[in-house]
């Protein structure tokens, strides 16, 4: 028993990529993006805290391209996190963890993803009175 | 039949216990649970939040201020940054525990982890009651 060279799993460099796995270490991935996005949220509310000046500023970041991209980011990481978490809290109720519903459910995860993300910056667009 | 079963394992734990699985510290799903509950909570108060960063889109510190100060939005918000912490400090951990292979570093990560949740969750709360009341 001692000693006996057990297989290691997966092994990184034969193994095939399945939508299952990639949904699984994008939660992972996005869940570590949103962290930081709670960092970046504390620092927007320690600026609207500090007065007109310092949040004026940030606001000002938030509109440029870098800012938007990294909302952009966010936004995208926070559907996703989202809706990969419901068919997570899904698997734990005992519902859809069969291997045919899990990738019906996955590629509705992205699906999903795409919609909302696109739907929350239109209205976002429209606010500012883009259009 | 109960005996043969009771002496194939020769454990003086009763199967139940074995069954139940939860050691002589009687807990052990808390870390597992309290990821759930806050994922619950999460789903309506993220989809919240965003909804009203999206309507924030552009606001200047008046609109804000103007925000906050309705007494729904500064509680939906507290309670939004606890969950979010408390959601987030327990999913960091799992990520740690699992890709930090060397004890004492995971421990202190750990542990950072937990104190910096709590810390830019108090800062978020009293800069959000700063906003809601100035002076």
């Amino acid at each position: 028993m001692a000693g006996h060279p057990r297989p290691l799993s997966p092994h990184l460099q034969i193994y095939r990529r399945q939508l299952t796995s990639v949904t699984s270490i994008l939660h992972r991935l996005t869940g570590i993006g949103l962290a930081v996005g709670l960092l970046y949220l504390v620092c927007w509310l320690v600026a609207a805290a500090s007065g007109a000046d310092a949040f004026d500023r940030l606001q000002g970041f938030n509109g440029s391209f870098i800012g938007r991209l990294l909302l952009f980011g966010w936004s995208i990481a926070f559907f996703y996190h989202l809706l990969n978490g419901v068919r997570h809290l899904a698997w734990d109720a005992g519902w859809g963890f069969d291997l045919p519903t899990t990738y019906k459910t996955g590629w509705a995860v992205f699906i999903g993803t795409a919609v909302l993300t696109i739907v929350a910056w239109v209205i976002g667009y429209y606010q500012m009175g883009a259009f | 039949m109960a005996e043969t079963t009771q002496h194939h394992h020769r454990s003086l734990r009763s199967n139940i216990a074995r069954a139940r699985g939860l050691g002589s510290a009687k807990e052990g799903v808390q870390h597992w649970w309290m990821q759930r509950v806050t994922a619950v909570a999460l789903i309506p108060l993220g989809l919240w939040l965003v909804a009203s960063l999206v309507r924030l889109a552009g606001a200047d510190h008046a609109a804000i201020a103007l925000w906050l100060g309705a007494p729904f939005n500064l509680g939906a918000l507290a309670l939004t940054v606890i969950a979010a912490y408390y959601h987030a400090a327990l999913g960091l951990q799992m990520v740690l525990e699992d890709y930090v292979h060397k004890k004492p570093v995971k421990f202190v990560l750990i542990i950072l982890i937990q104190l910096g949740a709590f810390a830019l969750a108090a800062a978020a709360i009293v800069a959000l009651l700063y906003v809601a009341f100035p002076g």
